[in-house]
């Protein structure tokens, strides 16, 4: 089985993020980055799959040439070998989407999975676009019930199930107010939740290893793909600070509040 | 800050995500919890056994990864940062100083008993050198080991032992010759269960509390010849060998240590308030997190600089006797300067900079006092 997966690199959540004054972006110095952690799931997900239908998993990345760090952090998970479409400009997810769709034409994988979305602007959306695009079936917000990975979530239904003739995957889904379950004609388009699975350590010998994986560079000329972007950002704004709340003594006293201030009873 | 040092690699980098990873998912979130216990879980070894992090420098055939001593230096500087200096200790104990001795001078099938479990993290690991009349001089060490038809039998006690307690193998320094000083020592192994050997206690200490650290009794424990490490009468040499890489990780758990210590003063600083404004806002202040970051650049070059001298196969016992007695001196420094930065939070069990500040205290003690350090600092010059 041939599964696509993708490796955004993203600002690190340990990292105080602050957005310029002028609004026109973040400050970037002094940001770590790492792996879109829905991605690093994605990542999982994929190699377990692959140790039970063996095959290959590929991992793409879009950026400029530090996105290495990221594919290599993927290669030394286990991924076998690496697509890095070089582009240093701006980008939105239309543009990135189109990319990923050449890649997945060229690759032909039986499926791909992404995260989610990523957790530096949240857009949710590369997924969706890909499999429109692509033509194949979708199954978003690929889930498990439990969010550790503890011995009765362990004898569960893997939320990604493959026939045995590797011609369809059941999907477990989480959706509002629960769980969805769907199956989909392969190839097909996965977008992987945060209780999908926790993905593990790259080992020191899958570090070594990854070394010596190659990385194919492609560029989106290559790829015959106008990635100008349809959407800019005009203005970027921190959230306002949130007044700090109060405590009250008892529950009386919040009943009572929650009637007559915040008036929601 | 420079990437590396000129002296890590990317692999090594990508190797410190993972160990750090490691770190604030198994360990740190459990730091206050084990030390307050005073016992980490006997499992951790396992996990790391699991992890592949017992055995980076001993050979594959053992398990091991034969990846090179810079990759346990980044384990080291990063197990400085799990918030419990009796973790650090408990598992340094495993892949150091108790299975150093068993790599460098171990036959093979010693190192099939010992190093390969131990690697795996299934048979736990003690150095048993000191002596309740004998530390810092080691060629004082009183406990002997008399030679008899087929093995040794051993008397005397070893004290302050890491690990001692749950140890399922101590390597230890004793007198085959008590009329000899140093040149009558040896190394012997002895197995947990062994009769004539006991655990007297679990000593409690100010520090490092979730490390065990046992007093272990020999009355006429009889040994097999067969766990004698190399021959009779090499032992302080061996002892000497092993000290270097002890002594080179505990500059660098040191390092990692404050460098963790010296971010959470600045985060406390930032946010805490006094006379209207942030207490970093003051001058005073500003210049002494300055003097801390200072100090322990300066430390840390030191220590790597030790490091790569020993990584490129040098004994640079100066260069690692001085970098041990700075980086530990310094990370109590550090961690004294965060608590008066805390005020009376600092001294409270609420936050972890009092239990850094204790937990530093160990470094210019263990592995060689300060005032040792300096004993063989001055041999340069002839003294
Ligand atoms: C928590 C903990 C864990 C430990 N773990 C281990 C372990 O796993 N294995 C092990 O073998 N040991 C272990 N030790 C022991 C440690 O290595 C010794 O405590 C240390 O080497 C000092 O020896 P000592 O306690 O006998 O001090 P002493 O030798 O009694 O020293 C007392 C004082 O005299 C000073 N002094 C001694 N000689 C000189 C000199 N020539 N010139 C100037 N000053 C001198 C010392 O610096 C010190 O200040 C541990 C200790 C502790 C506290």
């Amino acid at each position: 089985m041939k599964i696509l997966v993708t490796a955004k690199r993203v600002e690190d959540p340990e990292s105080k993020i602050k957005v310029k004054p002028d609004g026109t972006g973040i400050v970037l110095e002094g940001l770590k980055y790492k792996i879109n952690p829905f991605d690093e799931i994605a990542v999982e997900e994929a190699l377990r799959l692959v140790a039970k239908f063996p095959g290959e998993v590929v991992v793409a990345s879009v950026g400029g040439k530090e996105v290495q760090e990221q594919l290599r952090h993927a290669l030394a998970m286990g991924a076998t070998r690496a697509v890095w479409v070089n582009h240093t400009g701006p980008l939105d997810q239309m543009g990135i989407a189109a990319l990923l769709q050449k890649v997945a034409e060229k690759e032909k994988p039986d499926l791909v999975i992404l995260g989610k979305q990523s957790i530096d602007d949240d857009q949710n959306q590369i997924g969706q676009y890909l499999a429109e695009w692509l033509g194949w079936a979708q199954a978003t917000f690929a889930s498990k019930v439990e969010s550790f990975e503890s011995d009765a979530e362990k004898n569960k239904v893997p939320a990604l199930t493959v026939s045995a003739d590797v011609k369809t995957v059941r999907v477990v889904r989480e959706v509002d107010g629960g769980l969805a379950t769907v199956e989909c004609q392969l190839p097909a388009v996965v977008t992987a939740d945060l209780r999908l699975n926790m993905p593990r350590y790259a080992s020191l010998p899958g570090i070594m290893k990854a070394k010596s994986k190659p990385i194919e560079e492609l560029t989106p000329v290559g790829l015959g793909v106008d990635v100008t972007p349809k959407l800019t950002v005009t203005k970027m704004m921190a959230p306002p600070a949130r007044k700090a709340g109060i405590k009250v003594p008892d529950v009386a006293t919040l009943v009572q509040k929650l009637k007559t201030e915040a008036k929601v009873l | 800050m420079q990437a590396g040092y000129g002296l890590y690699l990317e692999e090594h980098e990508a190797f410190r995500r993972t160990v750090r990873a490691v770190v604030d998912k198994e360990l740190r979130p459990f730091a206050r919890e084990w030390e307050d216990k005073g016992e980490f879980p006997l499992a951790l070894f396992r996990r790391f056994g699991e992890l592949g992090f017992l055995g980076l420098k001993y050979p594959e055939e053992y398990g091991g990864t034969n990846a090179g001593c810079l990759f346990e230096a980044v384990l080291i500087e990063e197990l400085g940062r799990c918030g419990s200096g009796g973790v650090a200790a408990g598992l340094g104990a495993q892949f150091t100083i108790s299975t150093g001795p068993l790599h460098l001078f171990g036959t093979d099938a010693q190192k099939k008993r010992f190093l390969a479990p131990a690697i795996r993290g299934e048979k736990v690991g003690a150095l048993g050198i000191t002596e309740p009349n004998a530390g810092s001089d080691v060629a004082g060490l009183q406990m002997t080991a008399k030679k008899v038809d087929g093995g040794y039998v051993l008397n005397g006690s070893k004290t302050y032992i890491t690990n001692g307690v749950r140890a399922d193998f101590v390597v230890l320094a004793v007198k085959t010759d008590p009329t000899k000083g140093h040149k009558g020592l040896s190394m012997i192994v002895v197995e947990k269960g062994t009769p004539g050997f006991s655990v007297g206690k679990k000593l409690e200490k100010l520090g490092w509390r979730a490390s065990d650290t046992g007093e272990l009794v020999f009355e006429d424990c009889r040994v097999p010849a067969e766990n004698l490490l190399g021959e009779e009468g090499q032992g302080f040499y061996q002892i000497m060998g092993n000290f270097q890489w002890e002594r080179l990780s505990l500059a660098l758990g040191a390092v990692g240590a404050a460098d963790d210590i010296l971010a959470g003063a600045v985060a406390y600083v930032k946010q805490r308030r006094a006379f209207g404004k942030a207490v970093a806002e003051f001058q005073v202040v500003k210049h002494r997190l300055a003097d801390m970051a200072t100090d322990l650049e300066a430390a840390r070059q030191l220590t790597y600089h030790a490091l790569r001298l020993h990584a490129g196969g040098e004994f640079a016992i100066s260069e690692t006797s001085m970098a041990k007695k700075l980086a530990t001196e310094m990370c109590c420094r550090i961690a004294d300067a965060s608590l008066q930065l805390h005020g009376g939070a600092g001294y409270m069990k609420e936050f972890d900079i009092e239990r850094h500040w204790r937990d530093a205290r160990l470094g210019p003690i263990g592995g060689g006092t300060s005032e040792i350090m300096n004993e063989i600092i001055a041999r340069q010059f002839g003294l």
